[in-house]
């Protein structure tokens, strides 16, 4: 046990000295491994971030899982009358006991700006849009419940709208006027969400209810609404089966309610990122076999110049097990050292905000922590490169004949 | 007590195109705790060859090898490399100090493949054997900052701090001018007799093999005794 236990001790001891004295061969050489592990671990960090900005997007149009979307068709292809739908639509989101649903329609809305009349496309929803679908302001707040009560209309809008009005602080309550065929309305900015870079006109978002209230006879016949859930995932499938037969039930004959998953999640696929996934990981191995080829190119080319130190030491009794590990051990401390550097690089480039903005497209609301595994990946990875590296010179150290060692 | 017996010993090496070469021919040999042993040869007669089989860095072709009685062809590989680093000390004509090191880390490396108290305390162990040989102050100079001698006295040093009861010098002097080999000499000579270990030194130069007690000529690959008046 002690022998044992001095063995690994000394081979550490080795190996450190090794470093020492060939740290310029041994720098040049880790810096490949170094630069390869930090590839590898901002590949798999960034790619955590670019994954989650894509689910985000992705998640803004079709919902989080499990997203359903109802919809109700008559049989002449109108929607049901509005106070008809609305009970059935209260009444199921009752007995489900679901927090998260929202009506949502798109209509537009003229808005007087100081500039002149704008038409401005505007989203009515319940409150729970937003966390529904991860609605991300830059300023303000989302709806409440009791903005409903407002007699001035409250009014979510996105930069463009904002920047139209002056961009005024929101604690100013700004207000703009939404014009009516039959009267106008004053609505209060209460909230302002990014724009898409390729987005370059005024939008808003209003409640449902205060969106109906406001537009005209005619507007308000012509209104289509969609009808979303955020469910668990593990009732969404029973819960959809229900509610195409509680609607179709509830709306009389004639009523067809279609009830599906609208999330991404629901495409069919176990994981929609897996090819992402896979053509990222590709890219990181081949950099860190690159990395590995050339540590492993170094290692043996310094091996024949210490072949005399390994006869030598050979002579003093190092068992050939000892000269393999002491040999090997070199490459897996370089090789840790260098993973340690590496994965520090890297968490410092996937966490710096320039990337974030860069891979969120501006559009993250969970920021995603650095991936653990990302580190794991990139130590585990440089302390296999490490060990594949120090092998095969490990072996060659090995076969070395003493005799021909200590004359070379 | 005998350390080491050579019984009818050759070593052959097998050439590709002609007849094995004998390098080793029917050699008897025994060496005992305490002994002083030279063996005088030109280059080529086998000299170094017959320092390898005694040092079992090589095996006989034939013949057998004992070391304290127990036939060595018998140890595994990494019995004989314990043996060696626990009862061998080699010091070699071109010194091989590894370079890159100080003084007082090429006399511990040794070290770094003992056990126990010898292991842990390496660096007083080896700052001890460098005092002995007079190079206390050098300890932390590296090799290229050292004379021949000194560097030939460091490799002394690295072969004692195990505490060998052999050692095996090949041309000890062969790379220091007359004046330092013979310092460096008197001094192998001096610690060895201190330290108990036997000492058989392979030289091509009779005034070095003159220091020691028991005289040996390798001619040819054949091992025989010179009778001591000879010598004197």
């Amino acid at each position: 046990m002690n022998a044992f236990f001095t063995g690994i001790v000394g081979a550490f001891v080795e190996a450190a000295q090794e470093l020492r004295i060939h740290r310029t061969r041994v720098l040049l050489s880790l810096v490949g491994v170094a630069v390869a592990v930090c590839a590898l671990t901002v590949v798999v960090g960034a790619g955590a971030i670019a994954q989650q900005a894509t689910v985000e997007i992705s998640e803004r149009f079709g919902g989080r899982p499990a997203s359903l979307a109802l919809q109700v068709n008559m049989a002449d292809g109108t929607q049901p009358p509005k106070e008809m739908m609305d009970k059935a639509w209260a009444d199921a989101l009752d007995r489900y006991a679901i927090s998260y649903a929202s009506r949502n329609t798109q209509a537009s809305q003229n808005v007087q700006f100081v500039d002149g009349v704008s038409m401005v496309q505007v989203q009515a929803v319940d409150p729970e849009f937003g966390p529904m679908r991860r609605i991300l302001l830059d300023d303000g707040v989302w709806f409440a419940d009791d903005d409903a009560q407002r007699l001035a209309p409250a009014l979510v809008v996105n930069e463009v709208f904002w920047q139209r009005l002056g961009a005024p602080a929101l604690n100013t309550n700004p207000t703009v006027t939404l014009l009516g065929a039959d009267q106008n309305a004053l609505g209060v900015v209460i909230g302002v969400y990014p724009t898409n870079m390729w987005d370059t006109e005024p939008a808003m978002y209003m409640l449902y209810d205060g969106y109906v209230a406001l537009a005209d006879t005619e507007a308000q016949a012509n209104l289509w609404t969609e009808y979303s859930l955020w469910v668990p995932p593990e009732i969404a499938e029973e819960l959809r089966v229900s509610l195409e037969s509680d609607f179709s039930g509830a709306l009389g004959e004639g009523a067809t309610a279609t009830v599906y998953r609208s999330d991404i999640g629901a495409q069919g696929q176990e994981d929609p990122f897996l090819a992402v996934k896979l053509v990222i990981g590709g890219i990181a191995g081949l950099v860190l076999v690159l990395g590995a080829l050339g540590l492993v190119n170094i290692s043996l080319v310094t091996l024949k110049q210490r072949i005399r130190e390994i006869g030598v030491r050979r002579s003093f009794g190092a068992t050939s097990g000892r000269i393999f590990f002491a040999v090997m051990m070199e490459s897996v401390v370089g090789t840790i050292v260098a993973g340690a550097v590496g994965v520090v690089a890297a968490i410092l480039i996937v966490r710096s905000p320039w990337l974030i903005e860069v891979l969120g497209q501006g559009m993250l609301t969970d920021l995603p922590p650095f991936p653990i595994e990302a580190a794991i990946i990139g130590m585990v990875a440089a302390t296999a490169v490490g060990a594949l590296a120090g092998l095969l010179p490990a072996l060659v150290a090995v076969r070395v004949k003493v005799i021909d060692a200590i004359r070379f | 007590m005998s350390l080491i017996r050579l019984e009818q010993v050759t070593r052959t090496v097998e050439l590709p195109d002609s007849d094995p070469l004998t390098i080793l021919s029917g050699i008897d040999l025994e060496v005992s705790v305490g002994d002083r042993i030279s063996v005088v040869g030109r280059s080529g007669s086998g000299k170094s060859t017959l320092l390898n089989v005694l040092g079992m860095l090589d095996s006989p072709s034939t013949g057998q090898m004992l070391f304290e009685g127990r036939p060595v062809s018998t140890f595994s590989s990494g019995q004989r490399d314990r043996i060696r680093g626990r009862d061998l000390g080699f010091i070699f004509q071109q010194f091989n100090l590894l370079q890159g090191r100080t003084a007082l880390e090429n006399v511990a490396t040794p070290l770094l493949y003992a056990t126990g108290r010898q292991f842990w305390q390496r660096d007083r162990i080896a700052l001890e054997i460098l005092d002995k040989v007079g190079l206390a102050d050098r300890a932390s100079s590296m090799p290229e900052q050292l004379s021949g001698g000194e560097q030939q006295r460091v490799a002394i040093a690295r072969a004692l701090v195990r505490g060998p009861r052999l050692i095996l010098a090949d041309e000890p002097t062969g790379a220091l001018d007359i004046e330092t080999g013979e310092q460096v000499m008197a001094l192998l000579d001096e610690v060895a007799k201190e330290s108990g270990a036997a000492l058989v030194t392979i030289t091509h130069d009779p005034k070095i093999a003159q220091l020691a007690d028991t005289h040996y000529h390798l001619v040819g690959g054949v091992l025989s005794a010179v009778d001591q008046s000879v010598m004197t």
